[in-house]
C-alpha cells in the first residue's frame, strides 16, 4: 500500500479523479454517509451538530466583525458602537456573535447533560469524553476574552475578577497576575493580547472538534439504550436518516437564536457593559455572564481565596476523572432507578447554582449555594462511586432494534439492505 | 445544512418524497443565501465613511501658477490654478495625438481651474508635479514616478503605461472662491 | 408511538427555551438591582412589531437640544443621523450648521471653530471628564448615546427618572447640592429635575408641552439614540421567524418521509 491510486466508486469523472488521489470524497461517504449509525437516537443527538454549527457561525460573524473592531481601550467601546450603527448589518453580526454565544453553552451544556444521562462518557468513550472537556474549558476561555473585547464596564471589571483569581496561587500568584496583564492593571497591553487569543481560540477548538469527532467515529456513537450495536439491523445510515433528523433540530435551534437576536439581543447580557469600562469605578454588582454563573457560586461559596478557586477550577476538572468514578457497568440511566433521582438532583444544583452565582453574595443565597456546592461535589466523588455497587440495574434489552420494533410498525427487513442513495 | 439537505434528493424512485426534499432544500439554500448577504454587504462601505465623502476647497490662497493637494475619499485631490499658457497648451494639442481623447473644455468648469484626483491610472501611485519643485513629465503637467506616465496640463496621458486621463471628480463651485468635491 | 416521540421533540424543545428563559432570570442579578419598579409605559417601540414615533423622536430631539444637551454629550450620533427621524437633508445641513465645532489644524497649525457639517458628531457640552465635573459639582453627566441599553430598565426607566423628583419624604436629610428622586438608586441624584414646567420647550408642531410629553418624547428620542436599528431588527427578525416556521415545517416532514420506512 506505499503506492498508487485509491480505488473510488465515485461516477462522476473530474470528482473519480480527485477521489483517487485524495479520497476525501470516499472518507466523507464513508463517516457522513453510510456511518452506521444506533437507529434509536432521540433528539438530545442533535446536539453535537447543533454546537458544531454553532462554531462556524461563531467564526463567520467573528471574522466579519473582527474587521471593524479595534483592540485599543481608547477606541473599543466606540468602534463596537460603530459597527453596531454605521456598518451595514454590523448590528446583526455583533447581536449575533454576542447571543451565538449564549446560545452555544446552551448547546453545549444540553450536550453534556445528554452524555451525564445516557452514560456516553463511559468505556470505551472515555477519550472522547474527555476531549469534549477539553472544548469546554477552551470555549469558556474564548468566551471570556470575547466578553473583554467591548471595554464596558463588565468587561473590564469582569476581566479584573477573573485574573486575579491566578494571584490566589501561593508564591507566584502575583506574578503570574502581572504577565497575564502584561502591566500593572488589566489595560491596553491586557485588551490587545485578549483580542489575540480570542481570535485565535476559536481555531483551536476546531481542531480538537476535529478530534473528538474522529475518536467518536472509532468507537461508534452510545445511544438512548447505552447497548452496542449488535448488527446491521441496529444501526441506519447516517445520511438521509441523521441528516433529516438533525436539520428538524437545526431549524428549531435558529429559530431559538433568531428570536433572541431580533427580539431580545440584550436580554442575556448586562446593561452595565454598554458604559465603558472606568477604572475609577466599580459598578455596584458585578456578575460574569450567565453561562459562568454555577462555577462563579461555587467560587463564592467558599470562604477561603485559594480554595475557591481550587474548587471553582475542580468543578469542571472533576469530569475529566468521571468515566472512572461511575463504576456501574450500565451507561443509560434509563435502567438505573436509583441513580437517576440522584442525577436530577444533580442537575437541580446546577441550576440552583447558576441562580445563586447572579445574586449578591450575602444570605440565603451563601447558604444555599454552599448546599448546592456540596451537593454537586458529593454526586460525583461519592454517590456515583457507590452506586456502582449499590444499585440493582433493571435488565437491559437485548437489542436496540428488539425494543424498536415492539413498538409496532411494519418489520423492515433493515435499512442497510436498500440501495443505498448517494451522497 | 442545505448541503445536507441537497444531498438527500435520492436517485432512486419515491417522487414524493423527491419533490419535498428538493422544495426544502430550495428554501433552505435560500435562506443561506439571504443570510450571506448581511455579511457580504457587511464590507461595503459604512455609513460614517460615506458621510465623510465630500471636501471643501478655499481657492483663494492658491495663486496662478500653483496648486494644492487636498485629501478626498482617502486620495489626493489635485486642485490647480492654471496659467493662461498652460491653458493654450492644453487646448492646442489635436486630439488626435491623444491616447484617451477628450477636450481640456470637458474637463475643466472654469478655464483655468483644473480639478483632478491625484491618482495614476496605470497602478495608483500619485504622480509628481504640486510641488513648484517636482519634475513635470514631458508634457508640462505631472509625471508618475513609479512606471513613467506622463500627464498633459489638462492631466490628461501622454506617455508611458497609464491608459487614461487622470479622473477628475464630482465637484461643484460654491461661489466664486469655493468648492465642494464629491 | 409516533405522538410518543412528537410529544418527546416537544418537551426538548420546550426544555430548551425554558433553559433560555432561565438563564435570563437567573442573568445579571436583575432581581437583586430590580428591587425599584418602574410605572408601566406603553411605548411605540415596544413588542414585536415596534416603530419609533417619529414626530415624538423629532420633538424628542429639541427637548435634547434645548435642556439635556447643556450638560450630557451625546458622542456617538452624528447629525446625519437624524435624517433618519424624516428631517430632510437641508433641515439637518441647517441644524449642524447652528453648532460651532472644532476643527483642524488648519495650514498655520491652529485649531479653529467651524459650523458643524452633517458628518461630524454632534458637540459635547464639555471638552473633556474633568471639565465635566468642574462645571457640575463633581459629578459626571453621563453621555446619552447608548443610556437605554445602558440602564436596567431603558426607557422606562428614564421615563420614570425624569418623572421621578419629589420632596424627600418626612427624615431624609439631602446632602447639598443632591435633589430627591424615587426611582433613582439610592434616591439623592445630583441632576436638578430637568424638565419641570409645561412650556419649557416650545414644540412647533402644535403639541402641547407638557413635563408628561416632554418626557415621553426625550424617551422616544433616547431610544432610538441607542438603538438606531430597532425597526430593521424587528421587522428582518419577523420574516425570519416566519421562513423558519415554514423551514421547520418542511424539515420535518422530510424526516417523517425519510424516516416512514423505519418506525
Amino acid at each position: 500500500m506505499a503506492s498508487g491510486l485509491h480505488k473510488s466508486d465515485v461516477a462522476n469523472p473530474v470528482l473519480n479523479w480527485i477521489d483517487a488521489r485524495l479520497p476525501v470524497i470516499t472518507m466523507m461517504q464513508k463517516e457522513y454517509g453510510t456511518f452506521p449509525t444506533p437507529r434509536n437516537f432521540n433528539y438530545f443527538w442533535n446536539f453535537g451538530a447543533l454546537a458544531m454549527v454553532n462554531l462556524l457561525i461563531m467564526i463567520a460573524t467573528g471574522i466579519f466583525l473582527s474587521m471593524h473592531y479595534t483592540a485599543h481601550t481608547s477606541m473599543a467601546f466606540d468602534s463596537v458602537e460603530r459597527i453596531m450603527r454605521d456598518v451595514n448589518y454590523g448590528w446583526l453580526l455583533r447581536y449575533a456573535h454576542a447571543n451565538g454565544a449564549s446560545m452555544f453553552f446552551i448547546v453545549v451544556y444540553t450536550h453534556i447533560w445528554r452524555g451525564l444521562y445516557y452514560g456516553s462518557y463511559k468505556a470505551p468513550r472515555e477519550l472522547l469524553w474527555m476531549l469534549g472537556v477539553v472544548i469546554f474549558l477552551l470555549m469558556m476561555a474564548t468566551a471570556f476574552m470575547g466578553y473583554v473585547l467591548p471595554w464596558g464596564q463588565m468587561s473590564f471589571w469582569g476581566a479584573t475578577v477573573i485574573t486575579n483569581l491566578f494571584s490566589a496561587l501561593p508564591l507566584i500568584g502575583p506574578d503570574i497576575v502581572t504577565f497575564l496583564w502584561g502591566g500593572f492593571s488589566v489595560d491596553n497591553p491586557t485588551l490587545n493580547r485578549f483580542f489575540s487569543l480570542h481570535y485565535l481560540m476559536p481555531f483551536v477548538i476546531f481542531g480538537v472538534v476535529f478530534l473528538h469527532v474522529a475518536a467518536l467515529h472509532i468507537t461508534g456513537s452510545n445511544n438512548p439504550l447505552g447497548i452496542d450495536p449488535k448488527g446491521p439491523q441496529d444501526t441506519l445510515p447516517f445520511h438521509p436518516y441523521y441528516t433529516a433528523k438533525d436539520s428538524v433540530g437545526l431549524v428549531a435551534y435558529f429559530a431559538v437564536f433568531a428570536i433572541l437576536v431580533f427580539f431580545f439581543p440584550n436580554a442575556l447580557g448586562h446593561p452595565d457593559n454598554y458604559i465603558p469600562a472606568n477604572p475609577l469605578v466599580t459598578p455596584p454588582h458585578i456578575v460574569p455572564e450567565w453561562y459562568f454563573l454555577p462555577f462563579y457560586a461555587i467560587l463564592r461559596a467558599v470562604p477561603d481565596k485559594l480554595g475557591g478557586v481550587i474548587m471553582m477550577f475542580a468543578s469542571i476538572a472533576i469530569l475529566f476523572v468521571l468515566p472512572w468514578l461511575d463504576t456501574s457497568p450500565v451507561r443509560s440511566m434509563r435502567f438505573r432507578p436509583l441513580a437517576r433521582p440522584f442525577l436530577f438532583t444533580w442537575l437541580v444544583s446546577f441550576f440552583v447554582l447558576l441562580y445563586c452565582g447572579g445574586k449578591p453574595p450575602e444570605e440565603p443565597y451563601v447558604t444555599i449555594s454552599r448546599v448546592a456546592a456540596a451537593y454537586y461535589f458529593l454526586y460525583f466523588l461519592v454517590i456515583l462511586p457507590l452506586l456502582g455497587r449499590l444499585e440493582r440495574p433493571l435488565p437491559l434489552p437485548e437489542s436496540i432494534a428488539r425494543p424498536v420494533l415492539r413498538g409496532g410498525g411494519p418489520v423492515m427487513a433493515g435499512a442497510m439492505s436498500k440501495p443505498m442513495e448517494k451522497a | 445544512m442545505a448541503d445536507s439537505m441537497a444531498q438527500a434528493a435520492p436517485q432512486d424512485g419515491g417522487t414524493r418524497r423527491d419533490f419535498l426534499q428538493l422544495v426544502t432544500a430550495s428554501f433552505a439554500a435560500v435562506g443561506v443565501g439571504a443570510m450571506a448577504w448581511p455579511f457580504i454587504s457587511s464590507m461595503n462601505p459604512a455609513r460614517d465613511v460615506l458621510a465623510l465623502s465630500t471636501t471643501e476647497v478655499d481657492l483663494t490662497p492658491i495663486a496662478a501658477g500653483s496648486a494644492v493637494t487636498v485629501m478626498w475619499r482617502g486620495k489626493p485631490v489635485f486642485v490647480r490654478n492654471r496659467t493662461p499658457e498652460e491653458i493654450k497648451e492644453a487646448r492646442a494639442v489635436p486630439l488626435s495625438e491623444l491616447r484617451d481623447p477628450q477636450t481640456d473644455q470637458a474637463r475643466v468648469k472654469k478655464d483655468n481651474w483644473l480639478v483632478l484626483v491625484g491618482v495614476c491610472t496605470h497602478l495608483g501611485c500619485v504622480p509628481l508635479g504640486q510641488k513648484p519643485t517636482d519634475p513635470r513629465g514631458d508634457y508640462g503637467g505631472w509625471f508618475c514616478p513609479c512606471h513613467g506616465s506622463h500627464y498633459d496640463t489638462a492631466g490628461r496621458i501622454r506617455k508611458g503605461p497609464a491608459p487614461l486621463n487622470l479622473a477628475v471628480p464630482d465637484y461643484a463651485f460654491n461661489g466664486d472662491a469655493k468648492i465642494t468635491v464629491g | 408511538m409516533r405522538v410518543f416521540h412528537s410529544l418527546r421533540a416537544f418537551s426538548l424543545a420546550a426544555g430548551l427555551v425554558a433553559g433560555a428563559g432561565l438563564a435570563t432570570v437567573a442573568t445579571p442579578a436583575r432581581a437583586a438591582e430590580g428591587a425599584m419598579h418602574y410605572p408601566e409605559v406603553r411605548f411605540s417601540f415596544d413588542g414585536l412589531f415596534g416603530h419609533f414615533d417619529r414626530a415624538s423622536a423629532q420633538r424628542g430631539f429639541q427637548v435634547y437640544k434645548e435642556v439635556c444637551s447643556n450638560c450630557h454629550s451625546m458622542h456617538l450620533l452624528s447629525y446625519r443621523n437624524l435624517s433618519e427621524l424624516g428631517l430632510s437633508d437641508a433641515e439637518v445641513r441647517a441644524i449642524a450648521a447652528t453648532v460651532q465645532v472644532q476643527d483642524g489644524p488648519n495650514d498655520e497649525g491652529q485649531m479653529f471653530e467651524r459650523p458643524a457639517r452633517p458628518s461630524d458628531r454632534f458637540r459635547s457640552p464639555f471638552a473633556n471628564e474633568k471639565a465635566a465635573r468642574a462645571a457640575n459639582n463633581g459629578a459626571l453627566p453621563p453621555d446619552l448615546s447608548v443610556i437605554t441599553k445602558a440602564r436596567e430598565g431603558g426607557a422606562e426607566y428614564i421615563h420614570a427618572l425624569l418623572m421621578g423628583y419629589e420632596d424627600p419624604p418626612a427624615g431624609v436629610t439631602l446632602m447639598p447640592g443632591m435633589n430627591y428622586n424615587k426611582y433613582f438608586a439610592g434616591h439623592q441624584i445630583a441632576m436638578a429635575q430637568p424638565l419641570s414646567s409645561e412650556g419649557q420647550v416650545e414644540y412647533t408642531d402644535g403639541t402641547k408641552p407638557t413635563v408628561e410629553q416632554m418626557v415621553e418624547d426625550v424617551s422616544q428620542f433616547l431610544t432610538w439614540a441607542a438603538e438606531p436599528e430597532l425597526e430593521q431588527r424587528k421587522s428582518l427578525g419577523v420574516k425570519m421567524v416566519l421562513f423558519l416556521t415554514v423551514l421547520g415545517g418542511l424539515a420535518y416532514a422530510v424526516k417523517r418521509k425519510v424516516w416512514a420506512d423505519v418506525h
